[in-house]
């Protein structure tokens, strides 16, 4: 067991210093590696959701909402800071931004997470229509805050070592939760939740507090976005940048952390990718090139790209 | 006073092209457990060909309502057959069919977005007909919000006899009741989903042409949010009840249209959202809906 943690903590390690390296020396471009933070970004805010939906099974369209409010604390902390604070400064608004994004999934949490599935997804969707209105009219509330025009004069303080080290961060947290008891707990909520009740299993603490750790490392992704984009608009957390998280989730398969991690950022790459290869004039068919592969891959592996082991595949939870 | 008959009625105009959208969503949601997230989408094409109809093909304004709810008829069996039914064969996870129906919703959004097809702009609709205003007493009604209630009373009566006096609605009931004692009886499975998809896809189209008719500004993202809230409609009134959904529509409109005009336009969405949220939190099956006894 020693020797494992050794590898992998050096593997990561070395990961990170290549790549620290190839950033520096300019291999990878200014472009490429803001593309690259995002995929890091995406990837907390996706393990967030891999947490509620993959195994706990609470079905959310709502995950861009906590980004956005995490993106928005933090943006709105840091810029009162006026970044004269430094890293303590840019700490702190890191951990406002989860805070305030998990405080809002407990208090929404709390109430919704009694409905099932569909309506689950649905009062999520409209929790997230209502944080999108409320970022449009966010001017009203402090004129910092930009309202519909957008938020600018975030100090850009995420560089790569942050990005990189909470993403692994996020991800050991989401790793560990999963292999311990509370994530037992939460997996047996997802594969039967009246079973899991009967078995003594506190589903309303569970599911409520997987909703708060995944609302919360959508809350910190935000924040991180804050200060890595200079240009916040309530357009980027509406309720399509919930579907491609939610994408992400379900095409790495449901319960398969890996598949989360690799599919969000083999996702955010492909879609760059397509930016590059396709000629300027066929620039508009990379929306129909991403749908199609969408819906290939779902028709081709309903499962997921990594999925499987969840016993909700299959024939019993078959599409009625 | 009067004012607020005149924007109960303009309430009632929204709502009911909320409701026959959300007619759509819930026969096909009572029918497979499908949250359909494409239908918006058909009823965007809809609007588009009910505006060539009138305005480029020269057709009067019935006839492109027609011809509009026939080409979504086909549109939406389309959509059925090529990316629903596979999974449905493989018997792949609920999820996995909602996530393809927000593929084929992308899909039909970017495609008809591409210049030569409909293109990303917005385009101005000009209505076929002038918009006159009728006065009852001391009330304006116009033409075209009678011609949209008009309109839309007629198709849900149509829908009303399909389902409950023909034998292909006594089918869809059967299936949506309990698909494999259906099967065991006889009934086609996979032609009843279909033909709803082809009923829903048609009344999504009136509605698109009615809603371009009504608010004369179409394009191809038009469809999300009238699509967003026509299935909170559905929702509301309680998701695989067609009464269920007409009511849903209906408050959903008149909780638009009053916030709109008493309170804020700025929190128009959010309050109708919230009040989805506050249905869902007392009666979680909706309105009309019937809470099953849960199986375990």
């Amino acid at each position: 067991m020693r020797s494992r943690f050794f590898v992998v903590t050096g593997a990561i390690v070395g990961l990170y210093l290549i790549l620290e390296m190839l950033r520096r020396t300019g291999i990878i471009s200014l472009y490429w590696a803001q593309i690259m933070d995002l995929s890091l970004i995406i990837t907390i805010s996706a393990v967030g959701l891999s947490l509620i939906y993959g195994f706990t099974g609470q079905f959310s369209l709502g995950h861009a909402a906590f980004y956005g409010i995490g993106a928005y604390t933090a943006g709105f902390v840091s810029k009162s800071l006026g970044g004269g604070a430094g890293v303590a400064g840019f700490a702190l608004a890191l951990l406002a931004g989860a805070a305030a994004a998990g405080l809002v999934a407990f208090l929404i949490g709390l109430p919704i997470l009694r409905l099932r599935s569909d309506y689950l997804g649905i009062a999520t969707l409209g929790f997230g229509v209502i944080i999108r209105v409320l970022l449009d009219n966010s001017h009203k509330l402090s004129p910092a805050l930009g309202g519909a025009k957008g938020m600018l004069g975030v100090p850009q303080l995420a560089s790569f070592v942050w990005i990189f080290w909470l993403a692994v961060g996020a991800i050991l947290l989401a790793r560990n939760l999963i292999a311990s008891s509370f994530g037992r707990a939460c997996i047996s909520i997802r594969e039967d939740e009246v079973a899991a009740d009967l078995m003594g299993v506190n589903t309303t603490a569970l599911k409520t507090l997987a909703f708060v750790i995944g609302g919360a490392l959508a809350g910190l992704a935000g924040a991180l976005y804050a200060h890595r984009y200079p240009f916040l608009h309530p357009s980027t957390f509406d309720y399509l940048k919930s579907l491609d998280v939610l994408l992400v989730v379900v095409l790495g398969g449901l319960g398969s952390l890996t598949g989360t991690v690799v599919t969000a950022v083999g996702w955010v790459f492909l879609l760059e990718w397509l930016r590059a290869i396709l000629p300027a004039e066929y620039l508009d068919l990379r929306g129909v090139v991403y749908a199609l592969v969408l819906i290939v891959l779902m028709i081709a592996r309903p499962q997921g790209l990594l999925g499987g082991q969840s016993a909700k595949g299959g024939k019993r939870r078959a599409v009625a | 006073m009067i004012h607020l008959i005149e924007q109960i009625i303009n309430g009632l105009q929204l709502g009911f092209v909320y409701a026959l959208i959300a007619l759509g969503y819930t026969m096909v949601y009572g029918i497979i457990r499908l949250i359909n997230f494409a239908h918006g989408d058909v009823f965007m094409i809809g609007a588009f060909v009910g505006y060539f109809g009138f305005a480029v093909w020269g057709l009067p304004w019935p006839v492109a309502i027609l011809v509009s709810m026939a080409v979504c008829a086909l549109v939406g069996m389309a959509i059925e057959r090529l990316a629903y039914r596979p999974l449905r064969k493989k018997g792949a996870p609920n999820i996995a069919a909602l996530i393809t129906a927000i593929g084929v919703s992308l899909f039909i959004e970017y495609f008809t977005s591409l210049k030569f097809v409909f293109g990303p702009n917005y385009r101005v609709v000009e209505r076929p007909f002038a918009d006159k205003l009728f006065h009852l007493g001391p009330i304006n009604i116009s033409s075209v919000q009678l011609l949209v209630m008009g309109v839309v009373l007629v198709l849900v009566a149509g829908l009303q006899f399909i389902v409950y006096r023909t034998k292909v609605g006594k089918a869809m009931r059967a299936v949506s009741h309990d698909r494999d004692a259906a099967r065991l009886m006889g009934i086609d499975v996979d032609r009843v989903i279909s033909y709803t998809f082809a009923i829903g896809s048609a009344l999504a189209a009136a509605a698109g042409v009615l809603f371009a008719l009504a608010y004369p500004q179409i394009s191809p993202f038009m469809g999300i949010m009238p699509g967003l809230k026509a299935f909170t409609a559905a929702v509301l009134g309680g998701i695989g009840s067609i009464p269920g959904a007409l009511l849903g529509a209906v408050l959903m409109g008149q909780a638009e249209t009053l916030t709109a005009a008493y309170i804020t336009t700025d929190f128009r969405d959010a309050i109708a959202f919230g009040i989805l949220i506050l249905v869902l939190m007392v009666r979680p099956a909706g309105l009309l809906g019937k809470a099953g006894p849960e199986k375990v």
